[in-house]
């Protein structure tokens, strides 16, 4: 097809010609739409941006929806013209960019330029009144599947000892490595989780570094939150220890040790989001949800769980998704010995609280660096 | 006076622009060679690269605005080149260009009335460069002093300059507010640089050009200039002439250090307002691909900046458009970089 004959169909689509001419486009009763999808790092990382994709590929099934996507786009200007590439050269109408660091101030830049097109970040910024209106942020409270790993690894630990292979010191890390952690604690006290952070989001020789030290310091169950976890399961597999995923699902990559893995499921808020655009619905600023709504699920259980640890995982998940069980309450220790939740304090993973999160809790060995 | 050499089919100058354009198509139809055997049609491919990068305002400001920070990081590997250096270390003096750049400016805009602004662009551009030049300072005392390899006390130095820069941007430096990126204080937005007039690029562009005009300048019309090059032609000889052979190298290196450092200093002023980890997507590295293309003479940096910057504005669109992998414009710059070294063997010998 030549790149004339596309435009003209394109711009037929947009302006409605199509249906008054009773094209099959016609027969459906929602307006097409075109979503542009951007992503910094590969599809086909088994992580972070694998998650993303997945969902984008479930878009592209969705009739009168036309996906264009865009791989290791960095956080520069090369996004801002990607946005801006997508709304003038593809006709995107909601945009999807999907790093945290797209945010500010690329997405918020592009946007008041483009008022028309919506723009999706994924990270939960969306601050009313400060950010345009145009513009939303999703996201998915994951700690809770974190936890329900913890309590699977925490049964399958024979060395009582698990490994956490993070990047950066920052909240949203700090809080998966508490959740994880705690899960493991609930099933044995005894139990600690050693953390080493490697300083950013993809640093594959470091990750199979920290991963082998790990191993060599005891641990028999490793997790990671990292861009791409593909290195660490590896790692951990070739070492013959067990493993807990994140992001997306890397059981191939660990047939024997993987266990089960926090994963996103973004096809929840992607699907919600389109459906209200293309719809002319008003504008989602601020969608999240965790277990219960559906943005967060599990691996399936590795052939190695035990009935009895696939049991206590059940049960952990089922009351975190009727929200019976709150993770993080008073009272809790830090690692150091300090109180950081008051006995009596609850903190619903709903809380804002949790999102400036500083500390690592008590059975965590490690400290946050700088 | 007759002629002493035999007349050439082609004079040296018609060569020496023959070459690199006839290198470049080379190197296109080794791509489309590429293309036609993953299955896509190549024509359908070089009309999306055309799309993508050059045929419209749009693509054109596309191209150059990606353009913009690789015409300084080509110039940061062009300059220490003339001393016969291989300097590849710009993404570090970057790095430090973009801290010190986040620290100067926004003291200074705040004590500014808003007309005056641009000073404080002054002082963070200045910054950035003594940054970067004062990193490579050490690079060319190395060098010079003890002759240590400036291409591995470069790269090494580069990692440990990202490293400070992480440390001091997610420890000491850190704004609070930074939650899940780590940045340092926010520029306020009425003293970012803006875009050039009539342009949706930013002034980084205007800089770099006019960076690579003098630079050719100086060292093609200057005595400094020309001790550089004959420095960095033979070393024994610039020395047994009583040229400063170490003070030459340590200036180029500085020089080279600067304009990395501008970069990052611009990179912050101009498009993230703050130092963060984005700043660093690779600006330094590509630059040593631009330097080699252009052999190192600051005016074709130009050229070969904006080539770069359009093939990254059309991988963009192939991307999107033919549902090619991101690693297809890799594969055209590597076949490019390739013909374009491989065209040396033909060019004039006085080039």
């Amino acid at each position: 097809m030549n790149p004339s004959r596309r435009s003209m169909l394109r711009a037929a689509g947009a302006t409605g010609i199509v249906s008054a001419t009773g094209l099959p486009l016609a027969a459906h009763a929602q307006a097409p739409i075109t979503v542009g999808v951007i992503y910094v790092g590969p599809r086909d990382d088994f992580g972070y941006n694998q998650a993303q994709a997945q969902a984008a590929a479930i878009l592209k099934k969705m009739p009168g929806v036309k996906v264009v996507e865009e791989e290791k786009v960095p956080e520069t200007v090369a996004v801002q013209k990607t946005m801006e590439a997508m709304i003038t050269q593809d006709k995107a109408s909601l945009i999807f960019a999907t790093s945290f660091g797209y945010f500010d101030p690329h997405v918020l830049k592009v946007a008041e330029k483009y008022p028309n097109v919506r723009f999706e970040h994924c990270g939960g910024l969306w601050t009313d009144g400060k950010h345009p209106k145009n513009v939303g942020s999703f996201f998915g409270y994951i700690d809770g599947a974190q936890y329900v790993a913890g309590v699977v690894a925490g049964h399958m630990s024979k060395t009582k000892k698990l490994g956490f292979v993070a990047a950066k010191p920052i909240p949203q890390v700090l809080r998966n490595i508490n959740a994880f952690t705690m899960g493991a604690r609930s099933v044995d006290p005894s139990i600690t989780t050693r953390v080493i952070f490697t300083g950013d989001w993809s640093m594959p020789v470091k990750e199979a570094e920290a991963t082998n030290s790990l191993i060599d310091q005891g641990v028999d169950v490793v997790t990671c939150h990292v861009d791409g976890p593909k290195v660490v399961v590896e790692t951990a597999e070739k070492r013959g220890i067990m493993s807990c995923g994140y992001h997306a699902s890397q059981a191939a990559l660990a047939p024997k040790g993987y266990l089960t893995g926090a994963e996103w499921d973004w096809s929840t808020p992607y699907k919600e989001l389109v459906e209200a655009a293309r719809n002319k619905k008003p504008m989602i600023n601020f969608l999240r949800g965790g277990l219960k709504e559906g943005f967060v699920k599990m691996s399936p259980y590795g052939a190695s769980v035990s009935p009895a640890a696939k049991a206590a995982g059940d049960a952990a998940r089922a009351s975190l998704t009727t929200g019976d069980f709150v993770i993080f309450k008073g009272p809790l220790k830090d690692n150091k010995g300090g109180t950081v939740i008051a006995g009596g304090t609850k903190l619903e993973m709903t809380n804002v609280e949790l999102e400036k999160m500083n500390y690592l809790v008590e059975g965590v060995v490690g400290t946050i660096p700088a | 006076m007759p002629a002493t050499t035999r007349p050439s089919a082609l004079s040296p100058s018609l060569r020496g622009w023959l070459v690199p354009v006839g290198s470049v198509l080379a190197g296109l139809f080794a791509f489309g060679l590429f293309v036609a055997a993953i299955g896509h049609n190549p024509f359908e491919v070089f009309a999306t690269i055309a799309e993508g990068g050059f045929a419209s305002s749009f693509a054109w400001q596309n191209t150059l605005l990606r353009a913009a920070p690789l015409i300084l990081t080509g110039l940061a590997v062009a300059l220490p080149a003339q001393a016969g250096l291989v300097v590849i270390g710009a993404e570090g003096a970057l790095a430090l260009g973009a801290l010190a750049a986040s620290v100067a400016v926004s003291p200074i805009a705040a004590q500014l009335p808003s007309q005056l602004v641009p000073l404080a662009w002054l002082a963070g551009g200045l910054a950035g460069m003594a940054a970067g030049g004062a990193w490579y300072a050490l690079i060319g005392l190395f060098r010079a002093r003890r002759g240590l390899n400036e291409t591995i006390s470069s790269l090494l130095m580069s990692y440990i300059a990202i490293a400070v820069f992480n440390h001091l941007v997610e420890g000491p430096m850190r704004d609070a507010a930074s939650l899940n990126k780590p940045s340092t204080l926010p520029l306020p937005s009425e003293s970012m640089i803006g875009s050039l007039p009539g342009l949706e690029v930013h002034w980084g562009l205007l800089l770099g050009i006019v960076a690579c005009l003098l630079a050719q300048i100086v060292i093609s019309r200057s005595t400094w200039g020309f001790s550089l090059r004959v420095a960095g032609g033979n070393p024994r000889a610039a020395m047994l002439v009583g040229l400063p052979v170490g003070t030459l190298i340590v200036m180029a290196c500085v020089a080279g250090g600067a304009s990395a450092g501008l970069a990052g200093a611009i990179e912050v002023m101009a498009v993230h307002g703050s130092a963060n980890a984005s700043v660093l997507a690779g600006y330094g590295t590509t630059g040593i691909l631009v330097s080699f293309m252009a052999r190192h003479q600051p005016l074709a940096v130009i050229p070969v900046a904006v080539l770069m910057g359009g093939i990254a504005a059309a991988g963009s669109l192939l991307q999107r458009r033919l549902d090619l992998p991101d690693a297809t414009t890799m594969v055209l710059q590597g076949l490019l970089f390739v013909a374009i070294l491989a065209g040396d063997a033909f060019r004039p010998k006085d080039q």
